[in-house]
């Protein structure tokens, strides 16, 4: 039998595997030329790019956890002008499908991001990180409120004709709310989920651990979360999902194309393993072929038709 | 990333332990002050690789030695890592000190002694150690271990248990006026008074840091300092830095 194809189609993005670089522990890419094949990918999503630079956290930024990791980085970045002027130019030389990641502290910042990033060839989608603090609402997270998460996503999208991804924040009462809120505001996919909110306190020096007390979880530790997460809005939405959070194996993988994901991303995975995109596209293949499927997309949701 | 077997541990005093692997491309192309990033066994409840740094060096045979406190979870794993078993690592990394002038004077408080006997043992030209720690089995690296050619060894304890009774700055002080420059790697307080005394006496200086990282390659930013100009990344700036360039804080 011939290989199965891998390609998948994520709200308009064609991706030739359905493994994707998560925002943030890639960085811009450049780091990780020597360390892993890009060819295993079907995208990469570029660190969280604002209007203005942002300096980011003080330290310390990082905590390991049990199958986990606490991180405050805070979103540090070059801004917009930077990033098109000197990151662009190298990502577009080797990424597969470059999806860029905005962040924004007012509604407008999200919007100018977006016009720009736009204006620019090379980038293939852009993915709303909705978890930013709001200014304007008293540092209210947009993730947290479906009304804001529509008024921010549908002031992107006045922006750009892009393919849209809105990446969700676990840290709700209701994520579907969310969910439909971004899709109605005109998302095309959506992430999730993004980093649980925790802390860690250093008992000798009785203070908290990280320099910014609070940060967001990640790692396997998360996955049991963010795969019910993924089950629940593919349920709510009809627009594709792409699924992370602690994903370290193509089982990992698998678990969340079953749950409703189109694809997925690793992220915090490839701190352990850089080469952990080409161990899930081995692993994918393996599977489909024991199971018979042809196309990642005969796997999607498919757990979720057992239970209903 | 290489796989790189044990080929000898050592366990010294309490809570210290050294390791030596075969890891022959990482050797040809390291210098003193860089580092490795060690990766874990098992991986799933470990995410992080740990960043340790170059303790020495047998470029004949291919060897590198780390020397390390146990700490946490991840110094316990290495610790009991046994002759023979095979560790993922990927390096050199970061930048690391500048050649030795002559008349060097080399700092290192408790585990900072780690990054400074490779750069002590990098030239047979004058030089001074300093090697403090707060007391005799918290000296790490045996004292007898760190006979060098042309090495002048100053050992000290807070508490006299091993060597002069001082701390480390007060040794420093009076080698200040036959010193060309400092290199110096340790506790925060230490590499403090290392750095105000440098620019008292206007001597160059440069100091090694440690602070948690993830990715270890520049990437994921997570293990800043703070410096004149915004942050900087320990991994990939440094870890060795001219010490007029980061503010260090405790």
């Amino acid at each position: 039998m011939a290989e199965p194809g891998l390609k998948v189609n994520l709200g308009g993005i064609e991706l030739a595997t359905p493994i994707l670089a998560a925002s943030g522990p890639f960085a811009y890419g450049h780091q990780y030329r020597e360390l892993i094949d890009f060819k295993n990918l079907g995208g990469l999503i570029a660190k969280g790019v604002s209007l203005e630079p942002w300096p980011g956290n003080p330290p310390p930024r990082l905590a390991e956890t049990p199958a986990g990791l606490l991180n405050a980085i805070g979103l540090q970045n070059p801004g917009l002008t930077y990033f098109l002027e000197n990151e662009l130019p190298l990502l577009k030389n080797y990424s597969p499908r470059l999806i860029v990641n905005i962040v924004g502290c007012t509604v407008d910042e999200y919007a100018v991001v977006a016009s720009g990033l736009s204006s620019e060839g090379g980038v293939d989608g852009l993915e709303i990180n909705i978890s930013c603090p709001n200014i304007k609402a008293g540092g209210l997270a947009f993730g947290t409120d479906p009304a804001l998460t529509y008024e921010v996503v549908s002031a992107v999208r006045r922006q750009t004709t892009l393919p849209l991804l809105v990446k969700l924040s676990p840290n709700v009462t209701s994520i579907t709310d969310i969910a439909r809120a971004a899709e109605e505001a005109g998302a095309d996919a959506l992430s999730l989920i993004n980093t649980l909110s925790g802390m860690l306190i250093d008992i000798e020096e009785k203070r908290p651990l990280l320099g910014n007390i609070f940060g967001g979880l990640s790692g396997p530790a998360v996955l049991p979360v963010a795969l019910k997460m993924v089950w629940q809005v593919a349920e709510a939405v009809s627009i594709p999902i792409l699924g992370m959070g602690g994903i370290t194996s193509a089982e990992d993988a698998i678990q969340f194309i079953l749950a409703g994901a189109r694809a997925v991303a690793v992220g915090t995975g490839i701190f352990y393993n850089p080469n952990l995109p080409g161990l899930i596209k081995e692993g994918i293949i393996d599977y489909m072929i024991r199971h018979d499927f042809s196309t990642p997309g005969q796997i999607e949701g498919l757990a979720r038709k057992g239970a209903e | 990333m290489q796989a790189c077997p044990v080929t000898e541990k050592r366990i010294l005093a309490a809570g210290h332990c050294r390791l030596t692997l075969k890891a022959p491309v990482l050797v040809r192309e390291a210098y003193p002050g860089q580092f490795v990033m060690v990766y874990m066994p098992d991986e799933h409840r470990h995410m992080l690789p740990r960043p340790l740094s170059i303790f020495a060096l047998d470029r004949q045979k291919g060897e590198l030695s780390l020397l390390f406190a146990v700490k946490g979870e991840g110094t316990r794993l290495l610790a009991g890592a046994i002759t023979g078993s095979v560790w993922k690592l990927l390096g050199p990394l970061g930048k690391g000190f500048p050649a030795l002038p002559p008349k060097a004077l080399l700092i290192a408080g408790g585990m900072g002694i780690a990054p400074l006997v490779f750069l002590a043992a990098s030239t047979e030209s004058p030089r001074t150690l300093v090697y403090g720690a707060r007391t005799a089995s918290q000296l790490a690296c045996p004292p007898e271990d760190l006979e060098l050619p042309g090495l002048k060894l100053i050992v000290t304890t807070e508490d006299g248990s091993r060597g002069r009774k001082g701390n480390v700055t007060d040794m420093v002080y009076p080698l200040l006026s036959d010193t060309e420059a400092l290199f110096a790697c340790g506790p925060v307080k230490m590499l403090q008074a290392v750095v105000s005394l440098s620019e008292k006496y206007k001597k160059k200086a440069w100091v090694s840091l440690e602070e948690r990282m993830a990715c270890g390659i520049g990437a994921c930013l997570g293990c800043v300092v703070a410096g004149k100009k915004g942050y900087s990344l320990v991994c990939s700036d440094g870890p060795v830095f001219p010490a007029k360039e980061v503010v260090l804080h405790g």
